[in-house]
């Protein structure tokens, strides 16, 4: 008797509480309509106030990058106020820098539209879409590593630079998370994306795209990312990398090869053991083929008594610092293990160059 | 029936008996806010504020509604619901009428839900058998005892930032010994009044 007559006092109690919560809810918090311009008009949008200013893009079809879903936990949805959307919250502040304050950056996912707001973001944002795309070719590289091809339906074609990423769509058990995969494909090939995975265990999104079979259709954004491949066939390019840095890496030698066959390219790729070795015989070719294409491949770990291996052995800031010449016109681009990319920094700058001017991607 | 006259018990829970000086609930907001006394003023405001509210609604839940049916071993549940509920609607409150203090109050709003000292002033006034009159008298007087100290904090380490702190002491440390300093200061009180 006195159970029930608790449940019952309990839930009216509740019930109370929530009601009056609604109706002030209901009294108080009006935002109204609010206008949202990006780029000086380039586009302008209008929303119901109170959603976040992230969510209010993305019903808007402009796609910025986020990986945590509006958790500020991943720091990502950057963008740059230029009126409105109120101060820098406690929650931002972890992810921003001195500058970034000044300069009125702030996350997206953590302003909440009260007002109108005016902001700027990098135009290459504003041709990001959203895709539906074909699993058409899955492909076991390594023991943990598989290719995918996306072969995309709507839209056709897909235009982006070397090294750039897409955000792929997947099903997490409390919704849809994000997660960031460089493309592997030339900028030239504008049908269809290719990615490396690698199975990390326990995540989300590699081990859903590592299930994935031909036929299935997934969704993602893109394309993202900082990478800019200089356009002056006389600067190197140095590319260093380990494990599934090897997406943004192929594409862009693949792309280099493509417009600049006599141009000088270094590439430098960490792998543990000769069971991690893949694209290694393409790469070979295409040293035959275009004699200012340098290729390097270096195991860490001991290798065993009956293997064979032609390359070189230790880590791969070792080889980098035995191979590469010094006082080259160079751009570099590192893409892997943060204890990798500060040792092949270390190199760089003892050999005269500054790391400060290359392109990371740390995982 | 508690026979403290109200306006003793509003001075003991500011001085004598200050809920965080003497009680020490309360005190992981009052390490975190206390850094710029401008937002320690309005968290204190703010804290004053749920204080007095939640004291006032719980004390007729609980004597009008728990124990009539003899419910009172909810009280915790029923209690903390309110205080969320109340705190809930403050926010939404401030946000509409006040947005600077919104954004100064940002995060540490919605954190006042579970500062302790909220909840203990409630418990407080259940144990100690105070009547609507004395609970809120004790509620307010709690709520500025707490925002008092958070204040002296907030002003001491302004002083602070001048002084040579052993690095090891850095941050927390150094606040719950200076806390513990400012606490025996406030024994110094105690001759002015004894109530429970």
């Amino acid at each position: 008797m006195t159970g029930l007559l608790a449940v019952g006092v309990n839930v009216g109690i509740f019930l109370v509480l929530s009601v009056w919560l609604l109706i002030s809810e209901k009294l108080l918090v009006r935002y109204g309509k609010c206008v949202v311009t990006i780029n000086d008009g380039a586009l302008v949008m209008e929303k119901e106030g109170g959603v976040t200013l992230l969510t209010a893009l993305y019903e808007n079809k402009v796609f910025i990058p986020s990986a945590c879903g509006g958790k500020a936990t991943c720091g990502y949805c950057k963008v740059n106020v230029i009126n409105g959307g109120g101060p820098v919250l406690p929650t931002e502040i972890p992810f921003l820098s001195r500058g970034e304050m000044r300069s009125g950056t702030r996350l997206a996912c953590q302003i909440k539209l009260k007002e109108n707001i005016e902001i700027a973001l990098p135009e290459d944002l504003l041709a990001v879409k959203e895709y539906r795309a074909k699993v058409s070719l899955v492909r076991k590289l390594t023991h943990d590593m598989k290719e995918i091809n996306l072969d995309l339906i709507e839209p056709k074609e897909i235009q982006h630079r070397p090294g750039k990423y897409i955000q792929i769509q997947a099903p997490g058990p409390d919704g849809a998370v994000f997660r960031a995969y460089s493309i592997s494909t030339p900028d030239y090939v504008k049908d269809k994306v290719q990615l490396i995975i690698r199975l990390v265990p326990g995540g989300i999104a590699s081990t859903y795209l590592h299930n994935l079979k031909e036929g299935d259709e997934v969704k993602f954004t893109g394309p993202y990312g900082e990478f800019r491949l200089s356009e002056n066939p006389d600067t190197a390019v140095l590319c260093i990398g380990g494990g599934s840095g090897m997406a943004p890496i192929a594409s862009i030698i693949d792309s280099i090869y493509n417009r600049w066959p006599e141009r000088t390219c270094y590439l430098f790729f960490g792998c543990r053991t000769t069971g991690d070795v893949f694209y290694l015989d393409r790469f070979k070719k295409m040293a035959e083929k275009y004699p200012n294409f340098k290729v390097c491949y270096a195991l860490s770990d001991p290798l065993k008594e009956d293997e064979d291996w032609d390359g070189d052995t230790g880590f791969i800031h070792l080889s980098v610092d035995k191979r590469l010449p010094k006082n080259l016109d160079l751009q570099t681009f590192l893409c892997g293990p943060p204890p990798m990319i500060e040792a092949v920094q270390e190199v760089l700058k003892n050999k005269g160059y500054n790391p400060e001017d290359a392109f990371y991607d740390k995982f | 029936m508690n026979t403290t006259s109200v306006l003793a018990i509003f001075i003991a829970s500011i001085f004598t008996n200050n809920i965080l000086l003497a009680s020490f609930l309360g005190l992981c907001s009052f390490i975190v806010v206390s850094n710029r006394i401008e937002t320690a003023i309005s968290l204190g405001i703010a804290v004053t504020f749920v204080m007095v509210f939640t004291s006032a609604i719980n004390y007729i839940v609980y004597y009008y509604i728990l124990i009539p049916f003899k419910l009172d071993f909810l009280s915790y549940v029923v209690f903390i619901a309110v205080i969320a509920a109340f705190v809930q609607f403050l926010e939404m409150f401030i946000e509409r009428f006040s947005p600077a203090l919104y954004y100064s109050l940002g995060i540490f709003l919605p954190l006042i839900t579970v500062n302790c000292a909220i909840f203990g002033a409630v418990l407080f006034m259940v144990i100690r058998k105070y009547d609507f009159i004395q609970s809120v008298g004790f509620g307010f007087g709690s709520g500025l005892g707490w925002a008092l100290a958070i204040v002296l904090m907030a002003g001491l380490r302004k002083k602070m930032g001048y002084s040579k702190i052993p690095e090891a002491l850095k941050g927390p440390g150094i606040i719950l010994i200076v806390t513990g300093v400012i606490a025996m200061t406030f024994i110094g009180f105690t001759g002015m009044l004894s109530t429970q």
